[in-house]
């Protein structure tokens, strides 16, 4: 509506070949108000996000919290809501995103740096870029379908473990990391290159001392996304693992497992309305883990940040 | 210069390193803890059936703390698939296995026996406000949801309902439920008009049916009886009168045709280990008691025995 308007205004100017003192007043009063409706308009986006994700916030935690206390933390679930706890698919989760951070950051890095350094730029490596960025968006069930077929069933005959579930979860967050540190390593001024170039450096030494430091807190963040994904992911581990009801933490990457999303997802579908509090309860350990494990990268990020300024 | 880029490149791989080894250690840090028992009983099957094995094994490990029973969800037809390879050693089923599987699994030399542990009484609900409907006949039901049914109002079903709206929520196509209900009222398998709100979760469909007054949906007595002071249940008349779903209509069988059994499948190799052999036996002693807990309905007691006898203990 208010665009439209505007619209008229703007057309009504051009016709009216009125005065140019007159038209620049008009059209100088006609920006200052677009101005204005921009900007409601953004604050109105603002707004809706964040009230939409404070409801949530807020519906999670009151649901939750009444259960969330250290017996719920350290036993395991039971068909009774209020004798439940999420011990197993905790530490299951805790198992799964290190393991995948473990393949997921060298693989993913060295990737980036492959294609974005040493490769040379014809057809097949944009093939390859174009190939990657579609992997980003293909469905993760259908990475889990692949897991149990290529890691279950061939690589570990038929043995569900959390190394079968973290392989599956690289793959499905690697496309995440590549194209975060492409962009990275990408946005190095090439002029560092070249001085490094200058001072008679080779290709590895460049990669090393200048575009791996410049690029880090770039790649950092795409590292922390991608392992976010990895937290929340249900769908490939319901196909891989299966398994949500577990007495036993892994105690090894060979052993079975189940994670906080399945137990979720599990609790959730269940008739009694106590099991929904205590799903609320789990929402909030898993943002709990989220948010320490970001933590922990944001902090390394800004440390490193900080001392590069210098 | 050459010095400081050296500094700033050791310091990035240092942060990188460092995130690496906290992810391993995080990783590692926790295995110290373990199950510990060597001896498991590996369930995987149905989703609906999968709160009575978890209550069963729950009990039976305060017994027997050495043996884990890890339950799975993948569903009746995926916990087949691993159950006929001998991947599992009792499958949760909500309903009876395929000739297909049964083959496969002759092929594979897996030799399996079947077990009715609980009854579900499937529920047809109304909106608290519909004050007309208290009970249909087999055939009404069918003439709402069989294929191609065009039945836009409650009139339509029967000439004493009022012409109001009437709208359609069942669980979707993947669903034993689905499967059981049209096969017991449509007359066929996988045989529904499509024109209805679906959801796998059977809570979506709760709420679908509370907040519409023309709604009727049809889902497993637990998500009724927990939800009995939002929703009204329908009787069902099979020709022998109107009955309700409730524990004694369906413990007794005359809440008929829409009670289902669930199934356990036990590998009859893995029925020779001592604690397979001690858990079969606890489950069919205990299940009665405990499937009730959870929402479902147990056999008459004499049914149990008959399958314990059954067995060469």
């Amino acid at each position: 509506m208010g665009y439209f308007s505007i619209q008229a205004a703007v057309r009504v100017d051009v016709i009216n070949q009125s005065s140019p003192e007159q038209n620049r007043k008009r059209s100088k009063a006609t920006r200052a108000w677009r101005d204005r409706v921009f900007v409601v308009g953004f604050v109105a986006a603002i707004v809706i996000g964040i009230a939409g994700l404070a409801a949530l916030l807020i519906d999670v935690l009151v649901d939750g919290l009444p259960f969330l206390n250290y017996d719920f933390l350290s036993s395991y679930a039971s068909r009774k809501p209020l004798e439940s706890g999420i011990l197993a698919p905790l530490v299951g989760t805790v198992w799964i995103v290190g393991m995948t951070a473990v393949f997921t950051i060298p693989i993913g890095v060295g990737m980036a740096i492959y294609l974005e350094e040493f490769a040379s730029k014809n057809r097949l490596s944009r093939l390859i870029d174009l190939n990657i960025a579609n992997l980003a968006g293909v469905p993760s069930v259908i990475y889990g379908l692949l897991g149990l077929a290529v890691f279950v069933q061939f690589l570990f005959n038929g043995s569900r473990n959390v190394t079968a579930g973290a392989l599956t979860m690289t793959l499905l967050v690697l496309p995440i990391v590549v194209i975060a540190s492409q962009e990275a390593i990408k946005a190095v001024p090439s002029s560092y290159r070249d001085a490094a170039y200058a001072m008679g450096a080779n290709r590895w030494q460049v990669v090393k001392t200048v575009v791996l430091p410049q690029a880090l807190p770039g790649m950092m963040s795409g590292i922390i996304l991608a392992l976010s994904r990895a937290i929340g992911e249900s769908a490939p581990i319901l196909i891989i693992s299966s398994l949500v009801w577990v007495t036993f933490v892994p105690a090894s990457p060979d052993s079975k497992f189940t994670v906080l999303p399945l137990q979720i997802f599990t609790w959730i579908s269940q008739p009694q309305h106590e099991f929904r509090g205590i799903a609320a309860a789990a929402i909030i350990v898993l943002l709990a883990v989220l948010l320490s494990m970001n933590g922990i990268a944001i902090w390394i990020r800004s440390k490193y940040q900080v001392r590069s300024d210098q | 210069m050459q010095q400081a880029a050296f500094v700033t490149n050791r310091k990035g791989i240092v942060a990188l390193v460092s995130l690496l080894l906290i992810s391993a250690i995080v990783a590692c840090g926790d295995g110290i803890a373990s199950g510990g028992g060597s001896a498991e009983i590996m369930i995987d099957g149905s989703s609906t059936v999968f709160p009575i094995s978890q209550a069963v094994a729950e009990e039976f490990r305060k017994q027997r703390p050495d043996v884990q029973i890890p339950v799975g969800i993948s569903g009746t037809g995926g916990g087949f698939k691993r159950f006929i390879t001998g991947d599992t050693d009792i499958s949760n089923a909500s309903r009876q296995i395929k000739d297909v599987e049964r083959e496969e699994a002759e092929a594979n030399g897996i030799a399996f026996t079947e077990f009715v542990v609980a009854y579900d009484g499937l529920s047809v609900v109304v909106n608290k406000a519909n004050d007309f409907a208290s009970c249909l006949t087999v055939a009404e039901l069918k003439s709402i949801w069989e294929p191609g049914s065009k039945l836009n109002y409650w009139k339509q079903v029967r000439d004493e309902f009022p012409e109001k709206p009437l709208r359609l929520y069942g669980p979707d196509t993947d669903s034993g439920t689905f499967d059981y209900f049209t096969h017991a009222i449509n007359g066929k398998e996988d045989a529904s008009r499509s024109d209805y709100t679906a959801s796998s979760d059977d809570n979506v469909l709760v709420q679908g049916v509370m907040g519409d007054r023309g709604a009727i949906g049809y889902f497993g007595f637990a998500y009724y009886s927990e939800n009995s002071d939002l929703l009204d249940v329908l009787a069902v008349d099979d020709g022998d009168g109107c009955v309700k779903p409730a524990v004694s209509t369906i413990n007794d069988g005359s809440y008929s045709p829409l009670s289902r059994p669930m199934y356990i499948y036990v590998n009859n190799f893995s029925l020779q280990r001592e604690e397979v052999k001690a858990f079969v036996r606890f489950y069919l002693e205990n299940v009665g008691e405990l499937a009730l807990e959870v929402g479902y309905v147990g056999l008459p007691e004499s049914e149990y025995q008959a399958q314990i006898t059954g067995l060469n203990w």
